[in-house]
């Protein structure tokens, strides 16, 4: 027992390369995080339409929907974005839309992450029988065609509020998150940390969530990302071809009034551009989020 | 103390798992307390799935495995915590075996949550710092560290450190010295036959004959998953009596020696010989050879039959 002070090369002893590693993988990917400028730059145009669906529909009428101006009339200064064939404020409309598009992103997007963790992790870290049914369950929701359920779906609700478009979404996009995460925890339940805390006594839900769990984090955090994107996209789909909420406004609904009214015939531009263009920055932005976090995690990815 | 009986395992392999591939067949020795059993094979001879049934971490196919008289597959939740307050494990690859997310002694700490929820702070870290001399770690070095700044000895002494938080009773070490250096290697050994001083039982897993020599009152040599030779060290390595465990002696490298490839004679089978009647499968799988010696069939597999007496 030779070595009892560490006689042997000890990398913390080395003054410098420990206040690097001491403070902890955390505070290294907040730094490489706010030196990435596709994060930050994609982060503040999310963070600042964000706060425009927070905050903006304080500033305008309570009903998106009521005729208050000129019908057609292109942007002024009282309508900002100018109004609709009957006369709604396209400006408000845009507002009250952002908030019904990060509403449906986000729920849709924790519904989808929430039961596809459950279900991959369960999957994976079970393994045998339980594995083969739960991935069963996994293809054939993977396999659905969901437009046409979604039809389906539409046909039957008669009223739909953006409530339900967000659940809906939300139960039918989480089957390659549990692939993916079930893939994750196959291969790390056979490391022998999870061993380690086998025999620690800890109890299977521990072992999932405080060990198993912290090995993929950043990629946990980005499947909300693109989960959050791809509801986005998803939500304007349904609306653009008029499966949408039968109440309220978002940026889909929009369009789609828009298509109805013939708005591109008659080159009133300013009605479905702006929706248009809001999805599409929105979740670019998130994409280009994605790829720079892919980044900050990523040490090979890291730009020298 | 612990007691396999008759264990095998047989995984399912191929499409639809249609073929049988048996890693550890009718496998039966015991260990007592204050003993030290090491258990050597080549690898995927199932020395460490053996180590990883008694650890209950892989099932058992048949056969049982008893500990302190208790069938170990019938351990449920609490029961399961109290039999690994008894027995513990240490693995072959100390840099796998943490977490790298998180701290080196967060192995400590979920022994304490599992085991010690209402031990102080204070009384804690006396016991910690107990531990950690009993393995030879300074606390400075070795705590609140990530285990890529540790050293491949410094986590494997951390883990059997862990152990002795828990005032185990049995330990299986698999492969426990074959990642460190050679000056590691010999404090990592001393502090095993130190334990076994204190009373702890060790199933000693390893590939390295002479490892296995040091320390070990008794010895089973495994081959394709059975036993093929078991008994005293002394017996075992001094009269070695299963063609394979003769070849497997031969073929360690002693220094000023060049190695040559010598055809050894084995004789008549000694299990044939003591049970000429012997292959009727429910005989006894060894035969006794000496007072503690036990030996199977010469045969080694299809290609070589034993050459009955």
């Amino acid at each position: 027992m030779s070595e009892v002070d560490g006689s042997a090369p000890e990398p913390a002893a080395v003054p410098g390369v420990a206040t690097v590693h001491g403070t902890g993988v955390r505070r290294e990917a907040l730094y490489f995080a706010l030196r990435n400028r596709k994060l930050v730059g994609g982060l503040a145009v999310v963070v600042a339409f964000l706060l425009a669906a927070i905050v903006g529909p304080w500033f305008v009428t309570e009903d998106p929907l009521t005729y208050v101006g000129p019908p057609a009339a292109g942007p002024s200064g009282s309508y900002w974005l100018g109004t609709t064939t009957f006369g709604q404020d396209v400006w408000a409309q845009f507002l009250y839309g952002l908030r019904a598009t990060f509403f449906v992103g986000s729920v849709a997007a924790l519904i989808a992450g929430v039961i596809g963790m459950v279900v991959g992790f369960t999957a994976g870290y079970r393994g045998g029988l339980v594995d083969e049914v739960l991935n069963m369950i996994t293809n054939v929701v993977l396999v659905l065609p969901v437009l046409a359920v979604l039809m389906i779906i539409a046909a039957y609700l008669e009223v739909r509020s953006i409530e339900v478009q967000a659940v809906i979404i939300g139960l039918f996009s989480w089957p390659w998150v549990a692939r993916a995460v079930r893939a994750q925890t196959l291969s790390l339940r056979s490391r022998e940390f999870v061993d380690l805390a086998r025999l620690s006594g800890l109890p299977v839900r521990r072992i999932i969530f405080r060990e198993i769990a912290p090995n993929m984090a950043s990629y946990l955090f980005m499947v909300f990302i693109l989960l959050f994107g791809g509801s986005v996209l998803f939500a304007a789909t349904l609306d653009f071809i008029g499966l949408g909420p039968t109440d309220g406004i978002s940026l889909g609904l929009m369009l789609n009034h828009a298509k109805q009214w013939s708005a591109m015939n008659l080159g009133l531009w300013w009605w479905f551009i702006p929706p248009g263009l809001g999805i599409t920055v929105i979740v670019g932005s998130l994409y280009i989020m994605n790829v720079g976090l892919d980044e900050v995690f990523n040490p090979k990815l890291r730009e020298m | 103390m612990l007691k396999l009986e008759g264990v095998s395992k047989t995984y399912k392999v191929g499409a639809f798992a249609r073929q049988d591939l048996a890693a550890v067949r009718d496998v039966s020795f015991e260990l007592r307390p204050g003993e030290v059993v090491s258990l050597i094979g080549e690898s995927g001879s199932g020395k460490s799935t053996i180590g990883r049934m008694i650890l209950r971490l892989t099932s058992t196919t048949s056969g049982t495995i008893t500990f302190g008289g208790k069938d170990i597959a019938t351990l449920r939740r609490g029961a399961l915590r109290d039999y690994y307050r008894e027995a513990q494990g240490v693995f072959q690859d100390p840099f796998s075996t943490y977490n790298p997310v998180f701290k080196a002694d967060r192995v400590l700490t979920m022994i304490r949550q599992s085991y010690f929820p209402d031990v102080g702070d204070a009384d804690w870290r006396t016991r910690v710092r107990e531990a950690l001399a009993a393995v030879s770690l300074n606390p400075d070095l070795v705590l609140d560290k990530y285990p890529h700044q540790l050293s491949g000895g410094q986590l494997q002494r951390l883990l059997i450190a862990r152990a002795l938080l828990l005032d185990i009773k049995l330990l299986v070490a698999d492969e426990v010295i074959s990642m460190l250096d050679a000056s590691t290697r010999i404090d990592v050994l001393n502090l095993l036959a130190d334990l076994k001083e204190r009373g702890l039982a060790v199933l000693f897993i390893t590939h390295d004959l002479s490892l296995g020599n040091y320390l070990a009152d008794q010895t089973v040599i495994l081959r394709r998953g059975s036993i093929v030779e078991r008994g005293a060290t002394a017996e075992v390595f001094g009269d070695p009596t299963h063609p394979y465990t003769r070849t497997l002696l031969s073929s360690v490298p002693r220094l000023g020696e060049r190695w040559t490839d010598t055809e050894l004679e084995h004789g008549p089978c000694r299990y044939h010989q003591l049970h000429p009647d012997g292959t009727d499968p429910a005989g006894p799988a060894l035969a006794a050879v000496g007072d503690d010696h036990f030996v199977a069939c010469f045969a080694l597999g299809e290609d070589r039959k034993c050459g009955q007496p």
